[in-house]
């Protein structure tokens, strides 16, 4: 096949320049730092993978606009937000150990592959030495396992599925974020107390790992109270219209529908629900009632006026009247002009603990980072007293209960929070069956 | 040399000068000079451009030479990567079985998949291949979890058995290697105020992808290369001659899986992850688009086209407002944020953007793809020469026989 | 009985919705021969034209409310709706209420626009070109449209209800003897269904009984004699493409309630829609809206738990199943014409 003849020789001279630069090379050995990308200049650089294209894109933004906050207020820019009601002082808003603050950011497209690539890039390329992100369990575990092998920290963006921190943990991985078991521990009171102990429950489940956990754990909590399980039904992820899953319902007996979907499939399968009259029926002598574990206030959006009156679980809401939160809506709100989302907050969050840790373990080695961060207790983020366990690298804190509020004031006022349940309440021992099957190894510094 | 002619002997050392010279190549830009944005040279992207440069050779074995435009060729990539870490999980980290056994594995789903969708031509016989692909996207999703580990993708754990490597007590992962060498290993060389990786992983893949070119050169201009040209340009006619086309067909077919299993292996090599997105629909389209941009039919043409679209999608991805700003400070404020604006909608989360003008631009502009492109610009460049019409050089690699009007 | 009633009904719905895709498909892609990739894009901007009515309806006028406090502490601004103003708050609130239907309207022009442009503008280059060059110069196209349409409403979907009087749900149980709550079935998706079957048939008569459409019949038949006789049938190609445009806009619109629209709806229904126009058969139309109901009707069989327990999984590939069956069985589809997009 022929290429053009100029086309050729232009190359060949070109790799001839390049090559004469291989005369004097001096040799980086790469044994010289004791873990990978050592920052040694003026700066230390951070990796933020958001999906930027994709059904997650808005949330990807959202944290995008958290991080670029956070990493101004490391830099002692702005107000400063949470970092002023953080119970660790560690941080002195010059950067991490002194050192200025820059991030590199990428498309993780919610996909594991594009995911990784777009990981490894800022770990090859730009020398990150921090990774944090994500707005899928998916992709969260897949970075969280080559952040393990490439020997950087991982910071779990919003990550909910109970694998992240259970049979999928690592040594280098670290959530802030709930998990399913949790939302289910902490939504099972609630629904007792509101739809009383004698019910019957049909549950329609998003057919990926996410759902499955999300299904196993509420079953598992609503069973204990009593409730039965009708039927558990899995539908295609994206599946888009959902009304031969939900049109059977009514006729199955059951009075509580459970939709373990999240994101897309979750406004859509809400909406059919909404639209197929299912709220204003009637069976065994009793409303029928929905019920969302897992809500996102921005995904809520999209299902408009039918979330009013539908509970569900959140990891943090920006009516919370704490001085953190409200720190951090005031310096958020005022940059972007409208409040943070639950996932804004998880990774400022985790933005924040990462440089804390670091300043508190004196060094950027991922080792050294994980020392600081297990089973550190803190409080002023706006979740209340928190840990990061050890055993599994999960935060436990309060987590929030909320439900569609009926009349709106805002675009941004949908949700209300009926109970804040306190961590005791959803902490489960580390060796609890859902989480089984997983080790975090050893942390690995790479290089 | 090894049974090439002049010219394609001249083409394929080219083509081997080029790969050694990739890491090189593709750091065209000092550290610290604005530029370096731009750079692509760290192992990861020169990897996917070698791996995908793979995919889309084989895929252009059976669409530039039989005209059957596959759109299921994802299914086989994703089985290739599935087949290979399964390999590191049970047997060895050594990548070799795992590569084999992905080709191995990769032609067995194409003999089905081909022997039934070879049934029909045309449009028919891309919605077969597209539903195969599909079904094997959206059952590796849910039901087959407990093999393919479904959402979350394959990955190894420290449980494995991996027979081969015998017991360690080591509480991290094992790296994939040939023979003890590690793929992940690389070789910095600091020059010309810029840092060269040489990286063994990419170095593997580009051995491969070099073997898998010569193949390709070899099988273009064979006697089967021929049959299948001839299948492209009018099967009936074929038929009438008393010839069965089908055999052909079905080997191209099964070659060209096997060329993409081999790519997905390979994937799995150099990061051992498999995930069921790799064999969505859009990962199909990809690989034909790459095809198309780059110049179907042409030999080169789909590796330009794979080094195009990974390029654009590592790259530009990340062009953020902060990169943009760090570039254009030295403009007066308010054009500043004027210019920043318009970049920012091409790149960072505009990058999408960037991707599609592309291809309308180059689709609308040079039907012959990238590489009807660069033929373009040596034209121009060979001022002396008479002045050329496009249609003067008539090279049937080259340009696309028009397809008839289907009205 | 009573649960295959039920899905038959939700199938017709899913059918009527894939019909209506498939209909606009078919009559750029079996006709002009023509692979349309932004076919969903259409479908897509036809559904943001619902939701930009509703947009502009309730665009509003701020006054602010010392009583009340935002998010930030600062006093809260009460958004009016222009139309509330202007007509009262009765009417101008049925205006808003009543966006996605009165959308239609709006959408017609727009999406005949649309259509005209993207014919004389790019795809009337490309009829001689081959179906790979298509295939990619409208993926690029409808990665364009998508991306102008995620800057201007972002990425989540955005809730677009339909008016509240078809709110709820109807009880056919009740009507033939079953027990209440048995077959339900919303009132949006009745309309849905009606809709569907009205604009079929409306396209349907137009190219069957009007002189534009016995022409334009002719010229898929063969364009080149039909060219020979004098007739500009490159005019009339460019009015068919805009009809189709037109089609998939109205079902886009009308989709908006049932599926809040995002940016990338428009990828999602496509694998699926070029599934049902090839099942149906190429060049065919009624091959393309029988196609429509078969999937429809089937993929709801195939989630019923009855089914789903004997073969697990098979909700998510049951269209694909099909698909082979009817290809492998039926070369051309079902009803397909010799020749077509064949080679």
């Amino acid at each position: 096949m022929s290429n053009s003849l100029l086309t050729r020789r232009g190359l060949l001279k070109t790799s001839a320049v390049a090559g004469a630069g291989l005369a004097l090379p001096t040799i980086f050995t790469s044994g010289a730092s004791a873990f990978t990308n050592d920052p040694t200049g003026s700066t230390v650089t951070l990796g933020f993978n958001v999906p930027q294209s994709g059904a997650y894109a808005d949330e990807g933004a959202d944290e995008l606009r958290a991080y670029e906050l956070a990493v101004e207020h490391l830099n002692g820019g702005g107000d400063g937000g949470m970092l002023n009601t953080f119970s660790s002082k560690a941080l002195e808003g010059n950067g991490i150990l002194g050192k200025k603050v820059e991030f590199v950011t990428g498309d993780t497209q919610t996909k594991s592959d594009a995911a990784r690539a777009s990981a490894k890039s800022m770990i090859e390329k730009d020398g990150a030495v921090m990774i944090t992100g994500g707005s899928s369990s998916g992709v969260a575990i897949a970075v969280q396992g080559l952040c393990q092998e490439a020997g950087v920290i991982f910071m779990a963006g919003l990550t909910h599925s109970n694998d992240t921190t259970g049979k999928d943990k690592k040594a280098n991985g670290f959530r802030h974020f709930f998990n399913a078991y949790m939302s289910a521990a902490a939504l099972a009171p609630v629904l007792k107390n509101l739809y009383g102990s004698d019910r019957k429950a049909y549950h329609l489940t998003a057919d990926y790992s996410w759902g499955w956990t999300q299904e196993e754990s509420i079953a598992a909590a609503t069973e204990a109270m009593g409730w039965q399980t009708v039927e558990k039904v899995r539908t295609p992820l994206g599946a888009g219209d959902f009304s031969s899953y939900i049109a059977p319902v009514l006729n199955s007996g059951a009075d509580v529908l459970v939709l373990n979907h999240y994101g897309g499939d979750m406004v859509n399968s809400l909406t059919n629900a909404v639209q197929f009259g299912l709220r204003d029926k009637q069976v065994n002598g009793k409303n029928f009632e929905i019920v969302v574990p897992l809500y996102s206030r921005l995904m809520a959006r999209g299902a408009g006026k039918n979330v009013a009156g539908i509970h569900g679980s959140t990891n943090w809401h920006w009516s919370l009247q704490d001085d953190a939160s409200k720190a951090f809506v005031k310096s958020f709100g005022t940059k972007y002009g409208f409040p943070p989302s639950q996932a804004a907050h998880t990774v400022y969050c985790q933005t924040l603990l990462y440089a804390d840790a670091v300043a508190r373990g004196g060094s950027f080695n991922p080792c050294a980072v994980g020392e600081a961060l297990e089973g550190f207790e803190f409080d002023g983020l706006g979740n209340g007293p928190t840990l990061y366990r050890a055993d599994d690298h999960q935060c436990f804190k309060d987590v929030l209960v909320v439900r569609g509020k009926e009349n709106p004031t805002s675009e941004f006022d949908l949700l209300e929070i009926v109970e804040v349940t306190p961590a005791a309440q959803v902490t489960y021992p580390a060796d609890h069956p859902m989480f089984a099957g997983g080790a975090l190894g050893a942390c690995n510094p790479g290089a | 040399m090894l049974g090439l002619n002049k010219t394609d002997s001249k083409f394929l050392l080219i083509v081997i000068l080029l790969t050694i010279f990739t890491p090189i190549l593709m750091q065209p830009f000092a550290a610290n000079s604005g530029l370096d944005q731009f750079n692509g040279g760290y192992p990861d992207l020169m990897q996917k451009v070698a791996i995908f440069g793979i995919f889309a050779v084989g895929f252009n074995i059976l669409f530039g030479l039989t005209g059957y435009l596959s759109f299921g060729h994802a299914a086989f990539l994703g089985i290739g990567s599935y087949a290979a870490v399964w390999m590191f999980k049970l047997l060895t980290m050594n990548v070799i079985p795992a590569i084999l056994l992905a080709m191995i594995v990769s032609g067995l789903l194409a003999v089905v998949i081909g022997y039934i969708s070879l049934r029909r031509s045309g449009i028919y016989f891309s919605i077969l291949t597209l539903a195969f692909a599909q079904m094997c996207y959206k059952m590796a999703y849910s039901v087959l979890t407990p093999i393919t580990n479904g959402e979350t993708g394959l990955q190894l754990s420290l449980s494995d058995p991996r027979v081969l490597d015998g017991a360690t007590t080591s509480t991290s992962l094992p790296v994939t290697n040939i023979f003890g060498l590690a793929m992940n290993s690389s070789y910095k060389v600091e020059a010309l105020n810029r840092v060269f990786t040489f990286n063994v992983g990419f170095y593997f893949c580009a051995i491969i992808a070099i073997i898998a070119f010569y193949v390709a050169i070899r099988l273009f201009r064979s006697p089967f290369g021929m049959m299948l040209r001839a299948v492209k340009s009018n099967q009936q006619r074929m038929n009438y001659m008393g010839l069965n086309t089908k055999p052909y067909t079905l080997a191209a077919f099964v070659i060209s899986g096997m060329y993409a299993g081999l790519a997905g292996g390979l994937l799995a090599a150099m990061d051992p992850l498999a995930g069921a997105d790799r064999m969505l629909w859009t990962a199909s389209g990809e690989v034909v688009i790459m095809t198309i941009l780059g110049g179907a039919g042409t030999l080169m043409g789909p590796v330009l086209g794979a080094g195009v679209i990974k390029y654009l999608e590592n790259i530009f991805s990340k062009i953020n407002e902060t990169v943009l700003h760090s570039w254009f400070h030295w403009l007066p404020d308010g054009i500043e944020e004027v210019v920043v604006w318009i970049f920012a909608r091409f790149t960072g989360e505009g990058w999408h953007l960037t991707l599609g003008i592309t291809f309308m631009l180059v689709v609308t502009f040079l039907p012959g793809g990238l590489v009807e492109g660069l033929k373009r610009l040596a034209r121009l460049a060979r001022k002396g020469r008479k002045k050329t019409d496009k249609f003067d050089e008539s090279d049937p690699d080259h340009t696309p026989p028009p397809s008839k009007h289907v009205v | 009985m009573d649960a295959i009633l039920l899905q038959v009904l939700n199938g017709l719905d899913k059918g009527s919705a894939y019909a209506l895709i498939a209909l606009g498909l078919t009559l750029i892609f079996g006709t002009l021969g023509v692979v349309n990739f932004a076919h969903g894009a259409i479908f897509m901007i036809g559904a943001f034209c619902a939701v930009t009515l509703s947009r502009i309806l309730s665009l509003s006028f701020e006054t602010i409310d010392p009583t009340k406090v935002d998010f930030l502490g600062n006093p809260a601004t009460i958004k009016t709706p222009y139309v509330e103003a202007w007509f009262g708050p009765e009417f101008g609130g049925a205006l808003i209420d009543w966006a996605v239907p009165l959308a239609i309207l709006f959408s017609i022009p727009i999406m005949i626009a649309v259509g005209f442009i993207m014919e004389r503008g790019l795809i009337k280059h490309f009829y001689k070109r081959p179906h790979a060059d298509q295939i990619l110069v409208t993926f690029g196209l409808a990665i364009v449209l998508q991306e102008v349409i995620k800057y201007f409403y972002g990425a989540n979907p955005i809730s677009t209800p339909a008016p509240e009087v078809f709110k709820g749900s109807f009880d056919f149980g009740a009507m033939f003897g079953f027990d209440p709550n048995v077959i339900i079935y919303p009132y949006w998706r009745m309309v849905y269904f009606l809709f569907a079957a009205v604009v079929i048939g409306a396209v349907f008569s137009f190219l069957r009984f009007t002189t534009f459409g016995m022409v334009v019949r002719a010229g898929m038949a063969d364009r080149e004699t039909v060219g020979l006789l004098g007739i500009d049938i490159d005019r009339r190609f460019t009015i068919m493409f805009g009809l189709a445009a037109a089609v998939a806009g109205m079902a886009g619109v009308m989709y908006a309630p049932i599926l809040s629209p995002n940016y990338h709806m428009g990828m999602d229904f496509l694998v699926l829609s070029f599934v049902v126009v090839v099942v149906g058969g190429m060049g065919s139309l009624p091959g393309a809206v029988a196609a429509g109901f078969l999937l429809g009707v089937l993929e709801s069989f195939a989630s019923m738990n009855e089914i789903k327990s004997i073969i697990p999984g098979i909700d998510q590939i049951i269209i694909y199943v099909v698909a082979i069956i009817i290809l492998l069985t039926r070369p051309r589809g079902l009803l397909g014409k010799r020749g077509v997009m064949e080679e």
